[in-house]
């Protein structure tokens, strides 16, 4: 690959011999000194608003914190130079503010310590981080695995359905007091399949079969296999009735097939499918019924006496923050009720950070997103850009559909913010999406220097 | 490949860009309707998390906040809660706030801009000021004095000072304490569903929120259109009164209580309280004049406030002649509430200059410094200077010979006008017992304290009933207790 660089580059006089891209492992570590310095800013103003003093395990959590960030760097710097150099910060930010999120909300609710438990998992999701971006030394080696993770995902996906239901949905696997979703480690094995699949396939998948009206149909033997995976566990999960992660894999799932054929028309099929299946699940099951209801007349509730549900709460606490919002531990988050630290910590996070605030959390998935695919572009192999594109579509999509949920714009349902909410297997899975992403660009960007430099 | 990457990108792109303007309608646009949102506990909760300003008599507070570290922290004390709950009202979590605590809200609250450091600081720190203090006008001694001599009865107890307007007692009996009413929880509940039901209806403030017919005590009012208007010249000529009077264009004869009304002096009538030499007059004067003056007294006047609203006192301006003569006499549609009556007596007491009444003295910031002052309103000339010389002595005579002796005072002029007013259908009810007065000490220029007292169903036998027996040693309570102070 780099020879074939060279020659290129060296039959094309005015151009330089190699485009060298600078590494900034510096301006990393100043971003991510700058993002634990505003997550302890921030936990620092939660003691200060609730107690008037500074919260005693200041300085223990901006150590631990900025101790994990650190080592993270040193991998980052060790074994993928060239790296883009928002990733980590973005993924450290994140994860901070979740935590004084987290840990604002354990005031307020004093049986119920999460903070705790949500440091732990962050130390395995940035764990997990470090062991992906030190031992994956190329993400080509994933394609191997591509049946291993598969039927992994098939297996995770349905393992919940042995454990009984918690709040209605079968997404939960408790083993020794932990509760795992596993549905969330399963998002990224799909992820790899899906681009492995589609990398392998692709010109079959454009080019076969027979052609319907405007759309090429490729042939059973290429697109059974996926079509079929992705049945299964959109149908898993609408058994276990967890609604928002199967939305995200019909995303997931259209996007990258999209991406992979070039062919508008799967949009279009896609979307129709989307519809009639939204329809149907939405007339058929109640329990979407009713938060389709609920979506359409979020404040029902309150004029049939009945007091107000979760999603207006949600919008009084968005109203209430208004432009600058109430400050940090200054809100009133816990009306929320129950799910105010998973699915509605966002509402917090408008409550007393302001559409300011809010702005900003979003343009920080935004722009994590945004260097995801910038990766997916500049790789010039199918298998790395379809698996930056589904990893950068995934966290886009959760965010979309939990952030759109919970402020009215969708049809609420449960899932978790990407770093923010309480929830170790989706922090830890988050942390490996990152990991992936920082080896696909470290990757992506390598191209361009000359040989030697690995 | 990479177009198609772009494509998806962009899609994200439009995704990001559907948050951010859905985060901005609901936090920018649609946020003034969500906080409106009775539903929503916040605005609530903001309003009690800091302690709420006091309520100042004579420089205590006769309020508190007590720190519940619920939702809604702090909640009302009351210290004397009965004796004040006509002045202060109550402030409550579930059911509002009423009167001062109603009125001066923003200020007890901290919302009042005033309160604020700069102009626009709250808006913009989205901080909330630390309420004020609301400084009343009362006097605690003659509030005392009023609700001790209630005490039992029904009714209520209106005092001013004549010169200023400013409102030394207002009682109301029977009374409550608002400190039960304060919370959100049960007991909050029950106390106002009992206080609802009680047909006595305590939460009533009969000194500002209730009128009754005046009875004799509006005689004052048509002595001084009478006097005014030049209808009577000499206070002492006979005014050619038969007895009994037949109301004009009616076949009803109006009678007295006492005897030696016919062809009375105005003097001695008023001395007697005659109904028929006042309803004569009254007729005389003419309704044109007559309303002009009770007009001027503050009747009719419906934009009353003390700050809290002041209900309003009737006399009807559309009469025939017997209508006239009923009303000149304080009864047919004519109704006062007791603070008109108290406004007619400090009237009379400073030179027929009325001086709307007003009970918050000022409002200081936490720190003590004045935010506002009230000081003295305008003033209105109810009568002549002449005829209020003239009404100060009718009403003297009333105390020292006739029918309001029991309100003298040894050393102080005293001028009073009792009053029995019927009521009911067919007069049936037991009637009220009025009386309207005012005081000047000894070593004082001019007079001190105007009160006006009702007893709503003395316990006494109906024919006994009189303003000088129930009411008159009320007011002279009340008087007493002011002329106390020395200034």
């Amino acid at each position: 690959m780099s020879k074939a660089g060279i020659t290129v580059a060296t039959a094309d006089p005015p151009a330089p011999a190699v485009r060298r891209l600078p590494r900034r492992r510096g301006i990393e570590l100043a971003l991510i000194v700058l993002a634990v310095l505003l997550s302890v800013y921030g936990y620092c103003a939660v003691g200060l608003a609730q107690h008037g003093t500074l919260p005693p395990g200041a300085a223990g959590y901006g150590a631990g914190l900025g101790v994990l960030a650190l080592l993270a760097h040193l991998a980052v710097r060790l074994r993928a130079p060239h790296a883009d150099p928002l990733l980590l910060p973005i993924g450290v930010l994140l994860n901070g503010l979740g935590l004084v999120l987290i840990y604002r909300l354990d005031l307020e609710t004093p049986g119920d310590r999460a903070a705790p438990a949500q440091l732990i998992w962050s130390t395995l999701g940035v764990t997990l981080f470090i062991l992906v971006v030190l031992l994956l030394r190329d993400h080509r080696v994933l394609q191997r695995y591509t049946y291993v993770c598969v039927v992994a995902a098939l297996v995770l996906l349905t393992l919940p359905i042995l454990f009984p239901a918690v709040n209605g949905a079968r997404i939960w696997i408790r083993i020794a007091g932990f509760s795992i979703q596993p549905g969330e480690f399963a998002k990224v094995l799909l992820a790899v399949f899906f681009a492995a699949y589609l990398a392998a396939n692709r010109n079959a998948l454009a080019y076969t079969g027979r052609r319907l009206w405007k759309l090429q149909l490729p042939t059973g033997r290429v697109l059974g296999p996926i079509v079929a995976v992705w049945l299964v566990s959109v149908g898993v999960l609408v058994l276990e009735r967890d609604l928002g992660t199967s939305l995200l894999f019909f995303g997931l799932f259209v996007v990258l097939l999209y991406v992979a054929t070039g062919r508008t028309g799967w949009i279009a099929v896609g979307l129709l499918l989307a519809a009639l299946g939204a329809v149907a699940v939405g007339r058929l099951e109640p329990h979407v019924h009713s938060r389709i209801e609920t979506w359409l007349h979020p404040f029902a509730s309150i004029e049939a006496g009945e007091g107000p549900n979760q999603l207006a709460q949600s919008l009084f606490a968005f109203a209430e923050g208004g432009m600058l919002g109430t400050g940090l531990g200054l809100g009133h988050s816990v009306l929320i009720g129950f799910a105010v630290k998973s699915d509605f910590i966002l509402a917090t996070a408008g409550e007393e950070l302001g559409l300011a605030g809010l702005s900003a959390i979003f343009l920080l998935y935004g722009l994590l997103v945004e260097r995801g695919y910038r990766a997916g572009i500049e790789l010039r192999e199918p298998f790395g850009r379809l698996l930056a594109v589904g990893l950068s579509s995934l966290v886009a999509l959760q965010v979309f559909v939990i952030a759109g949920g919970v402020t009215g714009l969708i049809p609420l349902t449960g899932m978790a913010m990407p770093f923010l909410a309480q929830g170790g297997s989706s922090v830890v899975t988050n942390w490996a999406i990152v990991a992936l992403l920082v080896r696909v660009s470290d990757s992506a960007r390598r191209q361009y220097d000359g040989p030697g430099t690995r | 490949m990479t177009r198609h990457i772009r494509h998806a990108g962009v899609f994200c792109a439009l995704l990001l860009v559907a948050l951010l303007l859905n985060a901005a309608r609901v936090q920018v646009v649609q946020a003034p309707e969500y906080d409106r949102n009775p539903a929503n506990r916040r605005p609530d909760i903001a309003r009690y998390e800091e302690p709420r300003g006091d309520i100042l008599v004579d420089d205590r507070p006769v309020t508190g906040s007590r720190d519940t570290r619920e939702h809604l922290r702090y909640e009302r004390t009351y210290t004397d809660g009965p004796l004040y709950a006509p002045v202060t009202g109550f402030a409550s979590q579930l059911y509002g706030t009423t009167l001062l605590e109603k009125a001066e809200d923003g200020i007890l609250s901290g919302t009042d801009p005033m309160l604020a450091p700069f102009p626009l600081w709250n808006d913009f720190t989205r901080a909330r000021s630390r309420g004020g203090d609301v400084v009343t006008t009362l006097d605690p001694a003659a509030q005392r004095a009023a609700y001790k001599g209630l005490a039992g009865h029904k009714g209520a107890v209106a005092a001013l000072e004549p010169s200023t307007g400013r409102i030394l007692a207002l009682v109301s009996a029977p009374s409550y304490d608002p400190q039960p009413l304060s919370g959100n929880g049960a007991a909050a509940t029950k106390a106002w569903r009992r206080l609802n039901v009680d047909p006595d209806r305590p939460m009533l403030n009969r000194a500002v929120r209730q009128t009754y017919p005046p009875g004799s005590t509006f005689k004052v009012v048509t002595t001084a259109a009478a006097l005014d208007a030049g209808v009577v010249r000499d206070l002492d000529a006979p005014t050619g009164s038969p007895e009994p009077y037949t109301l004009p264009g009616t076949r009803t004869r109006l009678t007295n209580a006492s005897r030696g009304c016919r062809d009375a002096s105005l003097r001695e009538a008023f001395t007697l309280s005659c109904n028929t030499v006042f309803a004569k007059l009254g007729v005389e004067v003419g309704a044109t004049d007559m309303t002009a003056t009770a007009h001027a007294f503050g009747f009719n006047d419906p934009a009353l406030r003390i700050p809290f609203p002041v209900a309003r006192s009737t006399f009807d301006t559309s009469l025939d002649q017997a209508q006239l003569g009923l009303s000149s006499i304080g009864q047919y549609n004519t109704r006062a509430t007791p603070l008109q009556m108290a406004m007619v007596a400090a009237a009379v007491a400073n030179g027929g200059q009325l001086r709307e009444p007003y009970l918050v003295e000022r409002t200081v910031r936490p720190g003590g410094s004045t935010l506002a002052a009230s000081g003295p309103r305008a003033v209105r000339q109810a009568m002549y200077p002449s005829t209020a010389v003239r009404l100060r002595a009718l009403m003297r005579e009333v105390v020292e010979n006739g029918t309001g002796r029991r309100a003298a005072i040894r050393g102080a002029k005293v001028g009073g006008k009792t009053g029995t007013a019927q009521h009911g259908l067919g007069n049936s009810g037991t009637p009220y017992a009025w009386f309207v007065s005012w005081a000047q000490g000894d070593r004082d220029l001019a007079p001190r304290v105007a009160v006006a007292v009702i007893v709503e169903e003395a316990e006494a036998d109906r024919g006994d009933i009189s303003g000088g027996g129930d009411a008159a040693p009320i007011a002279r309570a009340v008087m007493e207790a002011v002329l106390a102070h020395q200034r």
